[in-house]
């Protein structure tokens, strides 16, 4: 079969970081090819490139055969080449039919044709089995379906040869086989599958062929049938994969955190966020929450550190702390990794030492009394930087500069500093590379072993059963399953997560 | 709504006396100043829909004022309207570049650019009255009227000549409850209107078909839905903010030189008197839809008209006051909130015992009544209202902050 | 010299510099355009200004936008914006002259009596903005600017029917003069000791040391305690400062009545310094000019207090061009260039330094 896209060489390099060094891929027509590295390995960004959302430093793109130079992402689209972005780029307030369209409205004299635009978002969806209904609010979508809007939305303009950046990255198994059969069905008709993914048994499901990138280069391309994932990991890594797995039991006998009938209501009339939770966590032990997102996790972490309202009782070591503020929790000895780094746990803007108080205004050794000690806290910002591996120049960097994961290794130092005697972990180690993963798993072990009780709410399956005492499921709000990690797949918690028994 | 709202007033025009509650002058006022909060309002729509959101409205009215002072001078009204369009552009050009292609926080442009306006509009009829041309420094030589015309038939238009019957006034002078004050609304609403009132109010369909039937309009709502989105799709999101901006500018002018040209026929300074501001809390009300924004705005341009004209109407809407206050006491009281309950009875107390003892309210109190109606219908609606998703957030290409 | 331009120094000047350019550039424009010589008109304003009554002038006028701009700027360092100054200093000023002439205190008693009467009034002016926000959800944009327009209304009428003691032989309203004890001397005597002599049209008010205890305290308060940092915090991320544990809705409330407190001092630097009372004549507009200086100081003790006395010093030393036929509003276009091109030439500079914080970091080799 032809090549219908290739990529020569391509370089690209941001302040401060080489994202692509010399990439080179062919992409056969009517085929899935894959493209498979670790978080940070330069995937997005060579796949931006493509569909002209970044610009090369160098090299060549040929679609057909023929040399382009995509200035926009309209310039890939008019060359039939469509993106569904991993971070769903949807108006929540808009329809499914406005999101479809938008730039590429239908109209006639000026006036949009809704009807014409309606009658072929119909038409496609059924022919790919993506059942979506125009008119309703995309922010009454769920995510799946979100995610077939997004698809409907590169069909509509005439993609051809269609981009998956982590398309799997939120689904369940179960949503995961339809879009794979989506897919198939694309391939069917004649289409190009591009997929960006790290789920290497997922890929090999779906591909025909798949291309490696390692730190920002292609290391290998190979047929799917000729490969198993181990193989592909260790050429993704260049080296054995560490695993999060937790030996022996270092429970204690106290009760550090105790849920009761927790509940925390919806405020539009919609069902419980999260109804009757109860579990008694110990000191020393580690338990995991697992779910599709939006399903409770979130909320009742933050029922628990108390920016929620809830009903229900909420014990620390036995004292009853649900009339205490957010920062009367913190002071007990309650830890917070937040899901969000940037929007719930750091000041952007502000240099890294400003970001060291930040939660811990009311302690040493940020502060004396009411007056922030300066010198102490910068101190104690280089030294976190120094034992967490953050990369920075200094404490005097703003946190806007720095990536990803280096803020989140930052984050979580911050949070062990204060030796906390319960620790809220959510998503601790998202976006952050395999190296560091490692060290922040050892990091909350260690933790662990010294009594530190840990709440872990996280999308990383093999991170929840590597690293739990205990597992529980929550589906709707409600926990529905609790599960030993000892014994645990993560199929079995995909299907435990998705109400499939 | 609107008969309710005739309803209620009659029943208090029949108890108080106040007969200038539902009079021709005031509704016809009424709507005349309800025009400069309808243009600012739709400005802020389409601004704030792009996602740019423009406190700078009234600076921009400001400058539209002077303009049509300046310009209604110079080459009579009509010049001085397109005159004010431009005016307002000049401003709403800043606020843009400042805001879109710098970054600048949307608020502190806003603010800057009134306090610019204002002193522009100063320094400039200060050289134009030192130059000979104008009388004062702070106000322009009066300007040709713009003709006004009404409805056939029914409210005395006059069309080539001949002068049709004006069948609503007659109704209206029977002083029968209920149905006069209905006419009397009517004809205020329909008679002695400027075209450009009715051009003005126009504008407000235009304004829905334009943002939510063409692509244009689906392309600049996105750029304040969802830009990164918007532009992943092609849609170039600045330029879609600058014509937003743009359009807010031409509009708030236009309500500007409206103020100085039709509502009365000179430049004044202060003239805009918070209007601007007023018209952006029409757009709240409005929950950023055209159809809501007019209703505040003639909820707004009320309460102006009221001001100007008979201080015992006013008088009269304390009674009205008095009783939404029992209402919400006595609705707290069923929820036992009681401290709340508690002060709301107070105020209904206090007001009662305002209206016993002063027959009249000083005048510079009534001033204040279109300010103390905003903030009341803000107090009361701002809860459940939902600004487009990016409103406010500074924009860079490539989705960065 | 790369390393020089980019030093911090330079970085935080880069943008005032740029912005007094072009604040000069187009006042000169304004000024040719009624063709008249812009260096005429800047060399006699620099003349005047700075002769020692002039600067004198400056420096009170200065003192009362300071006050002002340190109340606005505590909101804006909160994410919050409180353009309702005009109407708590003016109120502030109003109500406590009036109470302030109403008794008799010994005089440091007395004046510091006047002062808590003005930052209540002011306080409690600004508390219905932050009830509306915390309790209803309105902007206090909108409500504070609503709230300036009555407060306007309100003032005339308290002025007119209450408060008012008429003043024999001329139409000005007033409340009763401040006996001795109520009135802020003027620091000429320690003025003279270091050989400024005494000069018609006053001398320095007292409340100069006020302002500056106010600027000390602003600083002192904003950057090195938790108050400060929590206030920071909700401006720049609220959400995280939410997770941190500041309670949003009180920060609220602190921030605007404790800002409309400082305004209501705002209005006394005249009250209690020069004509003792409140009357017809009071001073409109410093409400508005002290937002200007807020975001032209951003926001920090010093930069408002230099920018304080810039707009002083504009606008005493322009009186003087009346003489050459040039109108004396001009300030204003001065002080609009500048504003405008700061607040542009400020987020340009954050950009640039946010550029070579990245550069820096390849340095060091970031994964």
């Amino acid at each position: 079969m032809a090549v219908v896209v290739e990529l020569k060489n391509i370089s690209k390099r941001f302040p401060g970081v080489v994202a692509n060094r010399d990439v080179s891929m062919k992409v056969e027509g009517g085929s899935v090819h894959a493209l498979v590295g670790e978080n940070g390995a330069g995937k997005s960004t060579v796949m931006k490139i493509l569909y002209g959302m970044q610009h090369p430093d160098s090299g060549e793109i040929l679609v057909h055969g023929q040399p382009v130079s995509f200035k926009k992402p309209a310039d890939a689209i008019a060359a039939g080449i469509g993106m569904v972005h991993q971070h769903f780029m949807l108006a929540d307030n808009f329809t499914v039919l406005e999101n479809v369209i938008l730039g590429y409205e239908p109209t006639h004299r000026s006036v949009i044709d809704k009807d014409a635009a309606r009658k072929k978002i119909i038409e496609m969806s059924n022919a790919y089995g993506l059942e979506v209904d125009p008119d309703v609010l995309v922010e009454e979508l769920g995510v799946g379906q979100r995610q077939r809007v997004e698809i409907l939305k590169v069909l509509y303009r005439g993609a051809k040869i269609l981009i998956f950046d982590e398309p799997t990255a939120v689904l369940v198994p179960q949503e995961v086989d339809e879009l794979f059969a989506a897919l198939h069905g694309l391939r069917a008709d004649g289409m190009t599958v591009i997929f960006i993914s790290h789920k290497l048994d997922e890929v090999l499901r779906v591909a025909d062929d798949v291309t490696v990138v390692r730190a920002g280069s292609t290391v290998a391309e190979v047929k799917a049938s000729a490969t198993t994932p181990k193989m592909l990991a260790e050429l993704m890594v260049g080296s054995e994969l560490p695993s999060p797995e937790t030996q022996g039991s270092t429970r204690q006998d106290l009760v550090t955190l105790s849920l009761a009938n927790v509940t925390v209501p919806s405020t539009s009339g919609a069902r419980d966020l999260v109804s009757d939770v109860s579990f008694e966590l110990h000191a020393g032990e580690i338990i995991g929450i697992a779910g599709v997102e939006g399903n409770g996790q979130s909320e009742l972490i933050e029922a628990i550190i108390g920016l929620r309202n809830s009903t229900g009782s909420i014990s620390f070591r036995g004292d009853s702390v649900e009339h205490l503020s957010v920062s009367g929790r913190r002071d007990l000895g309650i830890g917070f990794i937040p899901e969000d780094r940037q929007r719930q746990a750091l000041l952007m803007a502000s240099p890294l030492w400003e970001n060291r108080i930040l939660g811990h205004q009311r302690s040493k050794p940020v502060m004396n009394g009411f007056v922030i000690d300066k010198k102490a806290t910068i101190a104690d910002t280089a030294s976190i930087m120094e034992e967490y591996d953050v990369r920075a120049p200094g404490p005097d960097t703003p946190a806007m500069a720095l990536s990803g994961g280096n803020q989140q290794k930052f984050i979580v130092g911050r949070e062990m500093r204060s030796e906390p005697l319960l620790l809220l972990a959510a998503h601790p180690t998202r976006g952050v590379d395999v190296g560091a993963q490692a060290a922040i798993w050892n990091e909350l072990r260690s933790a662990r072993e010294k009594g530190m009780a840990i709440v872990m709410v996280s999308a990383d399956l093999e991170e929840l059963i590597g690293m739990s005492d205990r597992l529980l499921v929550m589906l709707r709000g409600e926990v529905t399953a609790e599960l030993d990690p000892k014994t645990t797949t993560p199929e079995m918690l995909g299907s435990a997560m998705t109400g499939a028994k | 709504m609107l008969t309710f709202v005739v309803f209620a007033l009659s029943i208090l025009r029949l108890v108080t006396g106040a007969s200038d509650l539902t009079s021709i002058g005031t509704a016809s006022s009424a709507l005349l100043l309800s025009v400069p909060i309808v243009l600012a309002a739709l400005g802020g729509l389409f601004s704030e829909r792009a996602g740019v959101v423009n406190i700078g409205l009234e600076g921009m009215m400001i400058l539209g004022a002077w303009g049509g002072g300046f310009f209604g001078v110079k080459y009579g009204p009509w010049a001085g309207l397109v005159g004010s369009i431009f005016c307002g552009l000049f401003g709403a050009a800043i606020h843009a570049l400042a805001t879109i292609t710098f970054g600048v926080d949307h608020v502190v442009s806003g603010v800057a650019i009134n306090i610019i306006a204002a002193g522009l509009a100063r320094y400039l009829s200060t050289i134009l009255y030192k130059g000979g041309s104008w009388l004062g420094p702070s106000q322009s030589p009066d300007v040709k009227s713009i003709s006004l015309n009404g409805l056939p038939v029914l409210s005395g238009g006059e069309f080539f000549g001949w002068r049709s019957p004006d069948l609503l006034s007659k109704l209206g002078s029977k002083n029968w409850f209920l149905i006069s004050d209905f006419a009397n609304v009517l004809r205020g609403l329909t008679g002695d209107l400027s075209y450009i009132t009715v051009l003005a109010i126009a504008l407000v369909p235009i304004s829905y078909f334009i943002l939510w039937r063409t692509s244009f309009g689906l392309r600049l709502r996105s750029a304040g839905e969802a830009p990164v989105a918007a532009e992943s799709l092609g849609v170039n999101v600045y330029a879609m903010k600058y014509a937003g901006v743009l359009i807010s500018g031409a509009l708030a002018g236009l309500g500007g030189g409206f103020l100085a040209l039709v509502a009365s026929n000179h430049y004044q300074e202060n003239q805009t008197g918070g209007r601007g501001f007023i018209g952006l809390a029409a757009m709240l009300f409005g929950n950023w839809r055209p159809g809501g924004l007019l209703a505040g705005a003639g909820l707004f341009g009320f309460a102006d008209a009221l001001q100007l004209r008979d201080a015992s109407a006013i008088h009269a809407l304390l009674i009205l006051i008095v009783l939404a206050l029992l209402y919400v006491s006595f609705r707290d009281f069923r929820r036992s909130r009681r401290i709340v309950g508690s002060m709301n009875l107070a105020f209904a107390a206090f007001f009662t015992w305002f209206y016993m003892t002063y027959s009249e309210l000083p005048g510079q109190l009534v001033t204040m009544t279109p300010y103390l109606a905003t903030l009341i219908v803000l107090s009361m609606a701002s809860q459940k209202l939902r600004a487009p998703a990016a409103d406010g957030i500074p924009y860079r290409r490539g989705g960065l902050k | 010299m790369k390393r020089l331009l980019t030093s911090r120094i330079s970085l935080a000047l880069a943008a005032p510099v740029f912005a007094a350019i072009f604040g000069l550039g187009v006042s000169s424009l304004a000024v040719l355009a009624t063709k008249k010589s812009p260096w005429d008109a800047f060399s006699l304003m620099w003349k005047y200004g700075i002769e020692s009554a002039s600067l004198m002038a400056a420096v009170n006028l200065a003192t009362a936008y300071f006050i002002a701009a340190v109340a606005i700027a505590l909101t804006f360092r909160a994410g919050l914006f409180n353009i309702g100054v005009e109407g708590q200093l003016r109120l502030g000023a109003l109500v406590s002259a009036y109470f302030g002439a109403m008794f008799t205190l010994p005089p440091v008693l007395h004046v510091m009596a006047i002062m808590l009467i003005a930052m209540l009034v002011g306080g409690s002016w600004a508390a219905i903005a932050a009830y509306m926000k915390v309790k209803r959800g309105v902007s206090e944009v909108i409500s504070t600017i609503m709230l300036n327009s009555i407060s306007g209304g309100l003032a005339a009428y308290l002025l007119s029917k209450h408060f008012t003691v008429r003043v024999p032989g001329s139409n000005d309203l007033s409340t009763k003069i401040l006996p001795k004890s109520g009135q802020f001397p003027d620091l000429m005597p320690m003025l003279n000791k270091i050989g400024i002599k005494n000069q018609p049209g006053g001398g320095v008010y007292g409340m100069l040391f006020i302002a500056i205890a106010l600027g000390i305290g602003f600083w002192f308060l904003t950057n090195r305690t938790r108050f400060g940092f929590e206030l920071r915090a909700s401006g720049a991320n609220p959400m995280a400062a939410r997770v941190s544990g500041v309670n949003a809705k009180k920060m609220t409330v602190i921030a605007l009545v404790g800002s409309g407190a400082i305004a209501g001092l705002a209005g006394l630097p005249t009250v209690l310094g020069d004509t003792h009372a409140y009357n017809l004549g009071f001073r409109s507009g410093i409400g508005f000019s002290a937002i200007a200086i807020a975001l032209l100081g951003r926001n920090s003790a010093v930069g408002m207090a230099i920018s304080a006395l810039l707009f002083g010093f504009l606008e005493v030393a322009s009186q003087t061009l009346d003489l050459i036929n040039i109108a004396p509003e001009t300030y204003i276009i001065m002080q609009g260039s500048i504003l405008l091109s700061a607040v542009v030439a400020y987020e340009v500079v954050r950009r640039f330094q946010l550029t070579l914080h990245s550069e820096a970091l390849a340095k060091v080799g970031d994964k």
